[in-house]
């Protein structure tokens, strides 16, 4: 079945007057229909920019330099504005971080909804309340009919993240790019709207692509996991697959710094060192300095290398299926 | 919001009983207006005899209170120059400043928030910066000096725009409005923009700090990946939150306008309150100066309240603040 979308070598950069600082280089993955990618990595790493290079909503000086966007094999970043405008919403939409912020303060939860439906169908008064009625209401929200007249400092943070889920999900878009929605809510209301989520992109078909730092979120969420690290993907792979034999020695890490209930004696595993900045890259592989398994070879940029069934890692020395 | 109401309009009492003390002994200091009255050839019986018809015989707390008393009749005296009702007067003349004033509004907000609004989404553009030089001249320029500068150009070298007065008006409900006439909106261009050019500074630099805040905000990002039109975002989703500061900054600064239209009046000779207050002072007529002055304070204390009120019609979190607790 042809992917949703297809990422081939995005190149994105900043550029100031020091010149491009690479934010992006070389990130490549598909996602078929309904399939749920957990983009996964520490600040900095360039999983938050892949989400807005895809709608093309980065903030000036960034830019996307390279590479392609195929959402059904054609290509966003040759879109006019007009026609990327016209993506956005109906058939890529995104949801934020935080709740308190992604929803404007001024107008009404109704007033929101129905500038997201108008932006994309022609409908009558009657309708546009139907569909909003209807479409809060999906999302698990008391009283949808009250809401509507209701300010977004009336809702709770999951009440709003909510609203945003439901306009996001206005246009039953293709695919639906998730940043970190749950990590400024409270545990509880968190697996809430995880279900939520999981369970509306399951019912329509809907890929999505859940952003965020916390490996345990996505371990329960995702079908498979990209793991990026300093602007490029260094392992991707089903999600069982990276989480219990990883092949690249940063996403052993990673996991291994997750807390894991019934092991409370033991010292918890660290990453030794930092990210390097992205305006001090070294030539080769970015996790070298920290690498435990690094050897001269990795002076140099190692490329994507099947590393079992599919599977990818950049990686010369991997943990599993290569030569190591 | 009836409490709220009801406090500030408690508190609007509080500050006009103390200016109608500051302003009635103030007054009272400076100069004898007996002496606009006497002739020359009045001798100390003439004198007397028009003391005692000002009342100005008795001492000076009797005539604060018997101002007081008529002054909650809405009486504020007659107008010893012209020998009519003081407010009457103020009245008369008031359509002709309020009108200068609302036209000076106008051009602020329908020049500043567009220009403001531009500088804020290409700040880095010579446009912008054209924009924001162009600001920090009006802000810094004196008024008066704008004025002069326009006449001697515009009027004077070029001979494209009267400078005197308000040219030829319309009556419209009792009220003599010049912008109806195509003489009257010619007369009026020149003041207006001169008495406009510090509010249109301050608007389009309110426009454009809103501007750099709002657009990099969570909402606006969340609006344009929900593929709603630019058109639209610009015009409501941003505009409404950088609408809040500048409405409150412009209520304030509306009574100012109304009041200190003092110096552009002179400068262009327009029949309104300043150029009587300005006359008033020259003459020493008591009355008609406590009378501005207090109507002055009663108009700055409507004008904040009503901001207040505005400002949480535009701004939810304010109109709502009360429930949550």
């Amino acid at each position: 079945m042809a992917p949703v979308l297809d990422l081939k070598a995005l190149n994105t950069g900043f550029f100031t007057a020091a010149g491009e600082i690479p934010a992006l280089r070389d990130v490549s993955f598909s996602l078929g229909r309904g399939e749920i990618l957990g983009l996964v990595g520490e600040s900095g790493s360039g999983k938050s920019l892949t989400g807005f290079s895809i709608t093309r909503l980065i903030a000036a000086p960034g830019r996307v330099t390279g590479g392609e966007v195929l959402l059904h094999g054609q290509d966003l970043l040759r879109l006019g504005p007009e026609a990327m405008r016209r993506v956005r919403g109906a058939k890529v939409a995104m949801i934020f971080q935080d709740p308190m912020m992604t929803l404007n303060p001024v107008l009404r939860i109704g007033t929101q909804i129905r500038d997201a439906l108008l932006a994309h169908e022609r409908l009558g008064r009657a309708e546009v309340r139907a569909r909003a009625i209807a479409a809060l209401d999906q999302v698990g929200i008391p009283s949808p009919e009250a809401r509507l007249k209701a300010y977004p400092h009336q809702l709770s943070g999951g009440m709003r993240q909510r609203v945003a889920i439901a306009i996001a999900l206005l246009h039953a878009p293709d695919l639906v790019i998730a940043d970190e929605p749950t990590t400024a809510l409270d545990v509880t209301i968190q697996g809430q709207i995880l279900a939520l989520v999981q369970r509306l992109c399951r019912e329509r078909g809907t890929a999505l692509i859940w952003i965020s730092h916390d490996l345990s979120v996505v371990a329960g969420l995702a079908d498979r996991i990209a793991v990026m690290y300093a602007g490029r993907i260094v392992e991707i792979g089903a999600v069982d697959d990276l989480l219990d034999d990883p092949a690249h020695p940063y996403t052993q890490g990673l996991i291994a710094s997750v807390p894991t209930p019934g092991r409370r004696q033991a010292r918890l595993a660290q990453i030794p060192g930092r990210m390097p900045a992205l305006t001090d890259l070294p030539p080769g592989c970015a996790f070298a300095p920290r690498c435990p398994r690094a050897q001269a070879a990795c002076e140099a940029m190692p490329a994507m290398t099947p590393a079992g069934e599919g599977r990818m890692a950049r990686c010369l020395y991997p943990l599993t299926g290569g030569a190591a | 919001m009836a409490e709220f109401i009801i406090r500030r309009a408690l508190q609007a009492l509080l500050v006009l009983l103390v200016m109608t003390l500051l302003v009635f002994f103030g007054v009272n200091v400076i100069g004898n207006p007996v002496y606009i009255f006497a002739s020359s050839e009045c001798d100390q019986a003439c004198l007397t005899a028009i003391i005692e018809d000002l009342g100005l015989d008795r001492p000076i707390w009797q005539q604060y209170l018997t101002f007081l008393g008529n002054l909650l009749q809405g009486d504020l005296g007659k107008s010893f120059t012209h020998g009519i009702p003081a407010l009457a007067l103020i009245f008369e003349r008031l359509p002709a400043t309020l009108e200068l004033a609302f036209a000076a509004l106008v051009l602020a907000l329908g020049a500043g928030l567009p220009l403001g609004i531009y500088a804020g989404l290409r700040p880095e553009g010579w446009g912008a910066k054209l924009i924001m030089a162009f600001s920090m001249v009006a802000f810094s320029l004196p008024v008066f000096w704008i004025g002069l500068i326009m006449i001697l150009v515009f009027s004077v070298q070029l001979g494209w725009m009267p400078s005197v007065g308000r040219g030829e008006t319309v009556d419209l409900g009792g009220l003599e409005l010049s912008f109806l006439t195509l003489d009257g909106l010619h007369h009026l261009v020149m003041p207006a923009l001169t008495l406009s050019l510090i509010m249109m500074a301050m608007v389009i630099r309110l426009a454009r700090a809103g501007m750099r805040e709002v657009l990099f905000s969570d909402y606006i990002k969340f609006a344009r990946a929900s593929g709603i039109r630019e058109s639209r975002i610009l015009g409501v989703h941003l505009l409404k939150n950088i609408l809040i500061p500048i409405v409150t900054v412009l209520g304030m600064e509306f009574g100012g306008v109304i009041a200190f239209a003092v110096v552009v009046e002179s400068i262009f000779s327009w029949p309104g309150v300043g150029k009587m207050l300005i006359d008033a002072i020259a003459v020493l007529d008591r009355p008609l100066i406590v009378a501005y002055l207090i109507f002055v304070v009663f108009m700055f204390v409507i004008l904040n309240l009503l901001v207040d009120i505005l400002y949480s019609v535009l701004d939810p979190r304010i109109r709502f603040g009360g429930q949550e607790r």
